[in-house]
């Protein structure tokens, strides 16, 4: 009953495009967000921020703003003890939240205020005073690794090697100079991609209410509200049982909100203050103190035989992780060449601090960047061998069989398929005019399973309720709907979904990794075939005859065998209407650490058109190709592929965080960071293939990440193509072209 | 049974691409090569992740290891 193995089984709700359930309320405004929830009494919080990239705070002076009436609450890093017990990352997690003897970037919270208004926090924010001590800062990726580069977080310098050097993640197989030797081409280059903010529409917000007796509630836009529950308590020395954290319907994440950033302070404010407190961040503050993505500095090397048999490869690529470390570089060299089956690969990713904001997931963290310097070298490759780029792509691809360049050995996989997509489309016959050019690249994202659990209750109505602990970022609510009225044999309609707070249910992992659906799809089956087996053991009782005479067939309880015959089936209802008489409320329930989640790869195709007088950049048609396994809801499905190349487009052309030489941040609003509107986007095509992943029942993959991971080297094969110069640095925006075009010419 | 093992995980056994360990379970493996490395433990609570014979587990520390499997040893994956 409970193995997860693909079956190969047919659908009747599934693959269809039923209507989305949170559909009314978003256009209604009745769907409530981060910032839509209030408490009787509440403050509203706001923090005061550093001015400076990097300077140690010899003094905070707060006793004026805490006299200011209508304050009710003042802290700084003096209110927050270290109660990490020497966990490394809770501590850089305590520090980000509010900088302690230094401020490591512009925006870096140093205090947080409580008050009856905003108007009287603005005031006491003016009131707190600070005195820094300005320290030299770095906030380029390369510059950080210079001799004379301040060190940006010295406990974690190693003897050795560069302070700022993290760690390297050093992955690949083969002999990677043995491979180059026998290479008859070899193209090696190096670019640079900016970094970027996940840019969701709403903002971080929550509600923050802690109470004398140890016992609070948090209510907050997040990706993972047991993740934030385990880490806000273990801050503040709470009992996680004791905070109950409830996610508010999301506007966005992409991996933004996989992390805490001022969560523990609004209820550290709200305990001090023993007020429910609400706290907001502007625009301004999510692009300064939140989590964007990594800039990144690289070199990429190929080799191939004359026939385009790629023999070597080596990539190295150095991911700015801001003031704290991740693991962005291990996933980046992880990823670079996913997509072939090279005999000797060598991909390092390297991980390095600057003064720039702790760096979070962004939709397959790492992977765009390291693919935009292997998929334009590898189209490089393609022209010094005077072959198709697409050809030269399936002469090389991994199949099932090859070894991952990471280890594993791939099981049934989607690459070729798609480039075999690619390579039939019509868009790839279609004609192209004067500055215009094509592109295609390729993309591969891990996906993860993780701990889940979920619950399953049916009304006497024969109604049922799903809970699940993942939250709904991408139309999970609708695909965990289709699968208990798949299991069920129920119609859609009769399924409503819940994501439950973090006392409803056991702890889930945060809805990362394209998880929610896979893992939480799983849990669901699991838990309404358990309800399947206890909706027969009722419809025996109802009957008086064995269990085992009873079967489940299309929604209904029918009694097998000759003796049985005159027996009618019992519908779900028939059953749940009885459910009081027969043993109670029927339910299922299913906890597992899901594992099996399959592997995805996504090819994609672009035309554009560059104009030479002002270096803009428009899309001219867009086509992604990706495996999804199976389509739960091919409409979710195209959504996802649809969002994450439109966020590749403005990643590609135009968003970037820009400093200046005072290394604060310039363009921290979106009228100055460009992403891409309606008017920026063609209708961008999609087309699904279902390879199967064999490690789960229907087959399902995660499907939300992939596709940010090919518009990068597929844009920027395109441009090239369009200009006839080749662009080494993301984003292409208008003057970096002009750039490229005038230093062609000279 | 040959584990390999990659990234920034190699660095904690001595910078060795594989090692010879005989274990029936996730668990047992990741004790025994504890044992042997000490400074994978500090890894753990970064995250590790097994393939076995090309299926990616990431928590399950239960899950047994066939006979013969492929076992690779590698970073946690995160996402977004």
């Amino acid at each position: 009953m409970n193995d997860p193995k693909y079956t190969g089984q047919e659908f009747k709700v599934i693959g269809s495009r039923v209507k989305r359930p949170d559909g009314i309320d978003k256009v209604t405004g009745r769907a409530r967000y981060g910032a839509d929830m209030n408490a009787p009494g509440q403050l509203v919080a706001l923090m005061l921020r550093s001015p400076h990239a990097h300077a140690r705070i010899k003094k905070i002076d707060i006793s004026k703003a805490e006299k200011l009436p209508g304050v009710k609450a003042v802290i700084t890093a003096a209110d927050l003890p270290d109660l990490t017990d020497g966990n490394a990352g809770l501590f850089d997690t305590l520090e980000n939240s509010m900088a302690r003897d230094r401020a490591l970037y512009d925006g870096h919270a140093v205090a947080g205020v409580a008050a009856i208004d905003k108007s009287t926090a603005k005031k006491a924010l003016k009131l707190i005073k600070v005195t820094y001590e300005k320290l030299p800062h770095v906030t380029d990726v390369d510059e950080a690794l210079e001799d004379n580069a301040p060190i940006i977080q010295p406990r974690y310098a190693t003897e050795g090697q560069h302070g700022n050097l993290i760690n390297k993640g050093e992955f690949g197989q083969g002999d990677i100079d043995q491979g180059f030797a026998e290479a008859d081409v070899i193209v090696e280059r190096s670019y640079k991609t900016g970094q970027t903010h996940q840019g969701y529409i709403e903002p971080h917000a929550c509600l923050a209410s802690v109470s004398p007796d140890g016992t609070g509630e948090l209510w907050v836009t997040t990706q993972g509200h047991y993740s934030y529950r385990s880490t806000c308590a273990q801050l503040l020395g709470m009992d996680i049982a004791k905070l109950k954290v409830t996610s508010s319907e999301i506007g966005g994440g992409f991996g933004g909100k996989t992390h805490v950033w001022m969560e523990p302070i609004a209820l550290a404010l709200s305990r001090k203050a023993n007020r429910p407190v609400k706290m907001v961040m502007s625009r301004e503050e999510v692009f300064k103190a939140s989590g964007p993505t990594c800039s990144t500095s690289m070199e990429i090397k190929i080799g191939a035989k004359k026939d385009g048999t790629i023999v070597a490869a080596r990539a190295e690529c150095r991911y700015m992780n801001g003031a704290f470390p991740g693991m962005w570089g291990t996933l980046g060299g992880m990823t670079a060449f996913a997509c072939y089956s090279i005999p000797n690969n060598k991909a390092i990713g390297v991980n390095v601090l600057c003064n720039r904001p702790k760096v979070a997931a962004y939709r397959a963290p790492s992977a765009p960047m390291m693919a935009f310097g292997v998929e334009s070298t590898i189209d490089q490759l393609s022209k010094e061998l005077g072959m198709d780029p697409v050809e030269l792509r399936l002469k090389n691809v991994a199949r099932e069989g090859t070894q991952a360049p990471y280890g594993p050995v791939w099981g049934p996989i989607g690459i070729e398929p798609t480039l075999e997509a690619v390579r039939d489309h019509p868009h790839m016959k279609a004609k192209l005019g004067k500055n215009q050019g094509r592109g295609v690249a390729c993309g591969f994202w891990f996906n993860i399973g993780g701990q889940t659990c979920s619950d399953l209750n049916i009304g006497s109505d024969g109604t049922v309720n799903l809970t699940v602990g993942t939250i709904d970022v991408g139309g999970a609510r609708a695909s965990l709907a289709m699968i208990a009225a798949e299991e069920l044999g129920i119609t859609y309609d009769d399924v409503k979904v819940n994501i439950g707070d973090t006392s409803s249910l056991g702890h889930n992992d945060t809805t990362e990794g394209s998880r929610g659906t896979f893992s939480s799809g799983m849990a669901t089956i699991f838990a309404a075939r358990k309800a399947v087996e206890v909706l027969k053991e009722r419809a025996a009782k109802m009957w008086q005859i064995p269990v085992e005479s009873v079967i489940w067939e299309g929604g209904s309880a029918r009694a097998t065998g000759q003796e049985h015959s005159n027996l009618p089936p019992l519908t779900l209802k028939d059953i749940a209407k009885k459910a009081g008489s027969t043993g109670g409320p029927i339910a299922g329930h299913h906890e597992a650490t899901v594992e099996g989640a399959g592997v995805s790869f996504a090819s994609h195709i672009v035309d554009v058109e560059v104009d030479p007088e002002t270096g803009k950049t428009q899309i001219l048609r867009y086509t992604v190709v990706q495996d999804a396994g199976k389509a739960i809801h091919p409409d979710y499905v195209e959504g996802q592929f649809q969002g994450a190349a439109a966020q590749g487009i403005g990643w590609a052309l135009n968003e970037e965080y820009i400093y200046g030489k005072d290394g604060r941040l310039q363009n921290a609003g979106f009228l100055d960071y460009r992403m891409p509107v309606c008017s920026d986007l063609p209708s961008i095509d999609t087309k699904i293939l279902e390879i199967p992943n064999p490690g789960h029942p229907y087959g399902i993959r995660g499907v939300g990440e992939t596709s940010i991971v090919p518009p990068l080297g597929a844009i920027g094969n395109a441009v090239s193509n369009a200009v006839g110069v080749r662009m080494y640095q993301v984003p292409m925006s208008p003057p970096r072209i002009l750039q490229a075009l005038d230093e062609a010419t000279v | 049974m040959e584990v390999f093992l990659s990234g920034a995980v190699r660095d904690t056994v001595d910078g060795l691409t594989s090692v010879e360990v005989e274990a029936k379970t996730i668990r047992e493996l990741l004790t025994r090569l504890i044992d042997r490395y000490p400074k994978l433990e500090n890894h753990l609570e970064e995250g590790i992740a097994v393939a076995i014979d090309g299926t990616i587990i990431r928590d399950d520390w239960e899950t047994p290891i066939p006979e013969g499997s492929e076992v690779f040893l590698f970073p946690r994956i995160v996402g977004g």
